[in-house]
């Protein structure tokens, strides 16, 4: 693998930049299991990073790590060149680390507008007496909020389902609704947990389409968790492989996909 | 055998229309026992939408507020000075209980956190018998401004007689009720409550803090839990057995829904009117006594044939 230190040109001719996130020597346990063993890799500025693995290889729990749902046994976690230290992770969310999840958590009884707006939660700083009264600077501040939601809202093409209440949303449209909330943070590194999960092809594309576009459009840094290959290898820059907790390989898709140890994981190894 | 059927289905609609006047007194009476009974269930569900627990200290929290106010008035402390004082306990008591308890018992499985707030119950209990004292005390009423003359009206040569403290406690609930309505709904700190009442993960995932929203829903309990014991205090005294009548919002809760605002509020109106009706009109029948089961009653009902209540989340369990 060539040296990539201060960045590199991606196949597409984007500028990778230097390292955001930094997971070094990870090591998280529940009781007796292993659940990541020895993990390190890092996650540049501006790059599509996918974790990948077959099931229970640890690749949500290496999420949990990252936006600190989980604290892991040994191991250090770095963000913007400093070291992180142990804190929740609405503590962490405010650092601009947002994420969707495998299993869809919305907040059910809200609208979409509604949903989206949470994610803008921590930049309200106005106190709630003015916003009861409604006026001046309160009302300034949440009609500019409003306004980035709706540019969000436009944005994932869900303006159709703005005042609908999500828990009667169909499940692909929950997605596209729980990824513009995320968005609507304003995110450094967006995490997605398998965005693409029980999808079907033509949702797949849109959904492809839409990350690549976030990336684009917004610059956010992007690690995802998916399990079909065929859509890992054309959105990922780079990709992490991870089984029984420990790393198989890291590097570019084609170098991924030639790694011996891989094939074995995913087909099997031939005594 | 006819007999029994005709004052059964006959008799008490036949003696409230011949007496319409008392038929309102006795709605009137109902009515405001019902909104105290929902501003106590209110309490529960502003805790269980936001933490999923089931809060047993609600009832001691009306005690306890009540007692915290009176209490310092005989010290000496001026009325209103007293209940800014009151809703500072009322906050160290939030404040203790998340950083105590709560955060300790996180993620631990709801009937531990149940037993959690049974044990708080016994604390407030020994703690206000230890600083106030176990005696019955009487409510600072009018120091606090708060009416207690009655009022007569005659409608078409009847009698009904409204209590000035009845008609303020309807008011001031009404009040309260539409300043949480409206936190909830319009402000960042409501938006972060439903939230949470929503989804947990989420929230966090959003960078809203748990541990501050639960410490914000139980100062909220308290200040519902303040008023709830001011005005149960003004009607009849301020002492331990009113956590008794608190008991009352369960099935009040059951009828309503656990997790519904509008529920408790509905719940606790029908709970109310529904027990003085039947006291007064059929409560011959059964030799008295029924308010003490009524609800209990209409409660069990509910459970079987609609155990979400009235306005509760539909249960939906994925298998």
């Amino acid at each position: 693998m060539k040296d990539i230190a201060q960045g590199y040109m991606t196949e597409d001719g984007r500028q990778i930049g230097a390292v955001l996130m930094e997971l070094k020597n990870i090591t998280l346990k529940f009781g007796g299991v292993q659940a990541i063993t020895n993990a390190s890799f890092d996650i540049r500025e501006g790059e599509i990073r996918a974790i990948i693995g077959p099931n229970g290889a640890g690749k949500s729990s290496m999420l949990n790590v990252i936006n600190g749902f989980y604290h892991p046994q040994e191991g250090e976690v770095w963000f913007h060149g400093k070291k992180r230290p142990s804190m929740p992770p609405s503590e962490i969310a405010r650092q601009g680390i947002a994420r969707t999840f495998q299993n869809i958590a919305l907040f059910h009884g809200m609208t979409t507008v509604e949903n989206v707006m949470t994610g803008r939660q921590l930049m309200m700083k106005k106190n709630f007496f003015w916003q009861l009264l409604r006026v001046g600077p309160a009302l300034e501040e949440e009609t500019v909020h409003r306004r980035k939601c709706e540019e969000i809202i436009d944005f994932l093409e869900i303006q159709a389902i703005r005042k609908t209440p999500v828990g009667s949303l169909p499940y692909g449209l929950q997605k596209r609704v729980e990824l513009a909330r995320a968005l609507a943070m304003e995110p450094k590194l967006l995490l997605l947990d398998e965005p693409m999960a029980g999808m079907n092809v033509e949702e797949k594309e849109d959904m492809s389409r839409f990350i690549l576009d976030v990336n684009d459009q917004y610059g956010t840094t992007i690690a995802l968790i998916e399990h079909d290959m065929s859509v890992v290898m054309d959105l990922a820059d780079r990709v992490v492989v991870l089984d029984y907790g420990k790393m198989l390989a890291d590097g570019t898709p084609d170098e991924v996909q030639k790694n011996q140890a891989v094939i074995d994981a995913y087909l099997g190894v031939e005594n | 055998m006819g007999s029994f059927i005709y004052s059964v289905l006959g008799d008490p609609f036949v003696q409230m229309l011949q007496m319409p006047d008392f038929l309102m007194q006795v709605v009137w009476e109902g009515f405001v026992s019902g909104i105290l009974y929902a501003l106590i269930a209110l309490g529960f569900v502003l805790i269980f939408k936001a933490s999923g627990i089931f809060n047993f200290a609600q009832g001691i929290m009306v005690v306890f507020s009540g007692l915290t106010l009176v209490g310092l008035h005989e010290l000496g402390v001026p009325a209103f000075l007293a209940l800014f004082i009151t809703l500072g306990v009322m906050y160290v008591l939030a404040f203790s209980v998340e950083r105590l308890v709560l955060r300790n018992l996180v993620n631990q499985p709801d009937i531990i956190l149940f037993m959690a707030t049974i044990g708080l119950t016994n604390i407030l209990i020994g703690l206000g018998q230890w600083i106030f004292g176990g005696e019955t005390k009487s409510m600072i009423t009018e120091q606090l401004w708060l009416p207690t003359g009655s009022s007569v009206w005659e409608p078409g040569g009847g009698l009904v007689i409204f209590q000035h403290i009845d008609i303020a406690a309807a008011v001031i609930a009404a009040l309260l009720i539409i300043c949480l309505a409206l936190f909830f709904s319009k402000t960042k700190v409501g938006r972060a409550l439903r939230a949470v009442a929503d989804d947990h993960q989420a929230s966090l995932s959003v960078g809203i803090s748990l541990n501050h929203i639960w410490v914000i829903t139980w100062f909220a309990a308290g200040i519902v839990a303040l008023v709830a014991g001011i005005m149960w205090g003004a009607r009849s005294d301020v002492s331990f057995s009113l956590q008794i009548i608190a008991l009352k919002a369960l099935p009040v809760l059951v009828l309503g829904g656990f997790t519904s605002v509008p529920g408790a509020i509905v719940g606790g109106l029908i709970i109310g009117i529904g027990e003085k009706l039947f006291e007064i009109y059929w409560g011959p029948l059964f030799g008295s006594g029924i308010e003490g089961w009524f609800a209990y009653v209409i409660a069990l009902i509910f459970l079987l044939f609609r155990p979400q209540g009235l306005f509760g989340e539909k249960i939906i369990e994925r298998v």
